[in-house]
């Protein structure tokens, strides 16, 4: 009994400490939790797994006739990899650092790395989905949002189109009133579309043309209704304030409006796409990010943390300067084509 | 996130601190925070690879300003290099004589290109030229109204043709008609296009050839990323560019683009946009644009500023003199007049890493009236006492302290103070790296104990190392002073 006394103290003065340490520590759980759980037999159990699950790997690789080792060499092509897909440097360090840790020392295949970080990449970016958000009664807001040139305009011609091939009658609602002809550019467009436009001259309030638009949509019973607004930067707080004043009149006349508010960014555009979805989300309220002119060598790679920073999903892409150019976002896709090494 | 990073870099160089030349080992952690800096401002990858090639190349082996820390001197260089490659300032628009010259505008979708070209012709204007603006745009719906809007607005021409769907020929065109209009130079706007549509890249060349503009500008989003190195190598191939006018920088983007499309078509960068109205267009100056890319501009003001007060000719021959013992109240004078200048005291001290205690205590002090204070003294002084202090017996003491208005005391703390750093300096320019070492660290602490500098004393070298109690000793006291000064504030 003696014996069992001791060994049970142990074991009680054993695992507060375990407990203790592993607080400590979080990171490396696996011998500690094994410790507290199964005492000394599980913890070396645990470790020997570990080891053989190691040797496993290296003799597997060992008799590869193919394949790179993952050294300096090999982690620094694939940070220019990563880097030169735009998902920014701090980023692009962390999964190179983590690829490093795990494959070090190990032979693979250089692309077999490459759709693993592009699996994890899809699947982080397939959530969310990519479903326009539709009102379950009467007209759906759409507010269209987004810095100068990043091609606003385009996308919501392209959208409008899509619609109305659904069968869909659209209103547009010319809300850039800033920019020389920018009126006039959208005009062209429901002409060419065929679908209906309130305007305002230019310099008026685009707070009146969103009254306006959501008043006659919901009064003529539009079944969808979207939104231009002028391009600006998210650094310029008195044009924020006035998306904050869109979004609030148009949700005068139909409540629950916006429905949407879609961040139209540019494939080109680098980091400060990710202070662009910050500044856009703080004032209007970003449901989702249309991407814009991705058929260029771009890749577009920044809405990966801006995907994880602020969980906003990509719902749209832009393909073209025509009207069927504009596709539905698809994640599995844009991974594979983001980390595609490039020429340059 | 990038605040961080001067304090990032202060940490990677505290263990090397005080060594005399920048070594590659010394420069590693440096090289690689601004590297990540540059990959953060859009700098394209390989354009980044270069550039810091370049510059582990070019700081290799520079002496460290005595008053600098590696890291400051680094990115003083990094910060030096970058203005180098981003220069030089070339914001002219050479206008042939005579004749008509023609200028064309080119870039990505969205880049900028009507906008700017509504600015470009408001500065001609305002440099007594006749602009004259040919809408080329074909493709986007409403560029032309917008060009055509613009014109009005600056009170320019515009030639259009609704009907004509050749840029070639609407170029040839509008720029035949400003030549009969008296117009001496066309702007013209050219459609958006992704560099990798080859179709319309051709067309651009085409215009190119046939209209044979004498500047070619290309406009870039300053908002780019990676890719602005494709494009811009894309655009130079096709139309050997002029100029770069890179916009959208009132916002908050880095601008890193710009170091790539530099370092791809080498060719200067013209203007900036820097707003939505059509005067915002500024002359490209690149040391503005090097601090914004690097944003360290802290570290990189330090830097320059101890480079400024004292120049390298100047330090050797302060070095020399203070070696040489012959460090007089002359000489002092002229270091405290370089420092004099208002709030640079408190600024540069503010800005020194590590220094932050001492600048909360000087905050409440008046340093720069204290400094005129002694500035005054030794201007009441004769050259003789200047050289020699030890002249200075009371009778003089009281004249001087008369002559600058000052209590006699203040003389007394005044030549005390001198007499205690005149081989403290002596020591820092003549003696070994040890001395100087040592030197600079007590220098630190006493200051930190006493800004007035009142309670340093001085101990050349010995040889002798402190054992670890003394040490502990030594640092009980000086944070025993500390708390005094706290408690008499």
């Amino acid at each position: 009994m003696a014996f069992w006394n001791k060994k049970n103290k142990n074991e009680d003065t054993g695992a507060p400490e375990a407990a203790k340490s592993s607080a400590g520590t979080p990171a490396e759980n696996s011998p500690e939790s094994a410790k507290k759980s199964g005492g000394i037999f599980a913890s070396v159990k645990a470790a020997l797994q570990k080891t053989s699950r190691a040797l496993n790997t290296d003799i597997r690789d060992v008799f590869k006739s193919q394949g790179e080792l993952v050294d300096d060499e090999f982690l620094k092509r694939l940070f220019a990899v990563l880097v030169k897909s735009d998902m920014g440097g701090a980023m692009a360090a962390q999964v190179r650092d983590r690829i490093g840790n795990e494959y070090r020392a190990r032979k693979v295949e250089f692309q077999d790395i490459l759709d693993v970080i592009a699996d994890e990449i899809g699947q982080t970016l397939a959530q969310g989905g990519t479903e326009i958000h539709m009102a379950e009664e009467g007209p759906t807001v759409i507010l269209v949002v987004g810095v100068n040139g990043s091609g606003k305009t385009t996308s919501i011609a392209k959208l409008a189109y899509r619609f109305t091939q659904q069968g869909k009658r659209v209103l547009l609602g010319a809300g850039d009133t800033f920019r020389a002809a920018a009126v006039e550019q959208l005009t062209i467009w429901s002409q060419r579309i065929g679908c209906d436009i309130v305007t305002a001259d230019a310099g008026a309030d685009p707070g009146v043309v969103a009254f306006k638009a959501t008043q006659k949509a919901r009064d003529e019973n539009y079944d969808v209704c979207i939104m231009d607004t002028a391009g600006r930067l998210q650094t310029q707080s008195n044009l924020m304030q006035e998306l904050e004043k869109i979004r609030r009149v148009i949700g005068k006349h139909i409540p629950e409006a916006p429905h949407e508010v879609l961040l139209v960014l540019d494939a080109t555009a680098g980091q400060n796409a990710i202070s662009q979805a910050k500044g856009f989300s703080d004032a209007a309220g970003c449901t989702g990010i249309v991407l814009a002119k991705i058929d260029g060598s771009a890749k577009g790679g920044v809405i990966v943390p801006i995907r994880q920073q602020f969980e906003l999903p990509v719902k749209l892409v832009g393909l073209g300067e025509q009207l069927e150019d504009m596709a539905e976002f698809d994640p599995e896709m844009f991974a594979k084509a983001l980390l595609a090494e490039s020429k340059s | 996130m990038f605040e961080s990073l001067s304090e990032g870099l202060q940490s990677a160089f505290k263990s090397i601190r005080g060594k005399g030349k920048l070594t590659e080992a010394n420069m590693r952690q440096g090289l690689q925070m601004v590297e990540q800096a540059l990959l953060e401002a859009d700098v394209s990858y390989s354009v980044v690879q270069d550039f810091m090639d370049h510059v582990s190349e070019q700081a290799l082996g520079q002496k460290v300003l005595l008053a600098l820390k590696p890291e400051e001197e680094l990115v003083r260089i990094v910060h030096q290099q970058l203005v180098e490659i981003l220069g030089p300032v070339d914001f002219s628009i050479p206008l042939k004589q005579d004749e008509v010259t023609i200028l064309m505008m080119c870039g990505l979708q969205g880049s900028g290109k009507t906008t700017t070209c509504g600015k470009l012709a408001q500065l001609l204007k305002e440099q007594k030229a006749r602009p004259f603006l040919v809408a080329a745009d074909l493709q986007r719906p409403a560029a032309i109204e917008q060009l055509k809007t613009l014109g009005r607005q600056l009170d320019v021409p515009v030639y259009s043709d609704l009907e004509n769907k050749n840029p070639v020929e609407v170029c040839r065109a509008g720029v035949a008609q400003a030549k009969s209009q008296g117009a001496n130079i066309v702007i013209l706007d050219t459609a958006g296009r992704l560099a990798i549509d080859e179709e319309l890249m051709q067309q651009l060349s085409q215009i190119d050839r046939k209209v044979n503009p004498d500047q070619v500008f290309l406009v870039v989003d300053g908002m780019t990323g990676q890719d602005a190195v494709n494009s811009a190598a894309a655009f130079n191939e096709a139309l050997e560019l002029d100029g770069v006018i890179m916009t959208k920088l009132d916002g908050d983007a880095r601008g890193g683009a710009l170091l790539s499309v530099k370092h791809v078509t080498q060719v200067p960068i013209k203007f900036i946009g820097t707003g939505e109205h059509l005067d915002a267009l500024e002359p490209f100056r690149p040391e503005g644009m090097a601090g914004r890319i690097l944003e360290m501009g802290d570290i990189v003001a330090v830097a320059q500023e101890a480079h400024r007060i004292i120049d390298d000719q100047e330090r050797e021959k302060l070095e020399a003199k203070m070696a040489s013992g012959n460090f007089t109240l002359q000489e002092f004078r002229g270091i405290l007049e370089k420092i004099s200048k208002p709030g640079l005291m408190q600024k540069m001290i503010g800005l020194m890493p590590g220094m932050g205690d001492l600048r909360k205590m000087m905050e409440g002090e008046d340093t720069d009236r204290e400094m005129r204070k002694m500035l005054g003294m030794i201007d009441s002084m004769t050259p003789a006492e200047r050289r020699n202090p030890k002249l200075i017996d009371t009778t003089r003491r009281n004249r001087i302290a008369k002559g600058s208005g000052v209590a006699p005391s203040l003389v007394t703390g005044l030549i005390k103070q001198f007499s205690m750093m005149a081989p403290m300096m002596q020591m820092a320019a003549g003696g070994g790296m040890k001395d100087r070492m040592a030197m600079m660290q007590q220098m630190q602490n006493s200051m930190l104990g006493d800004p007035s500098m009142a309670g340093m004393k001085v101990k050349k070298g010995t040889g002798k190392r402190l054992s670890p109690k003394e040490r502990q000793k030594m640092q009980k006291e000086r944070q025993k002073q500390l708390r005094k000064m706290k408690r008499k504030r």
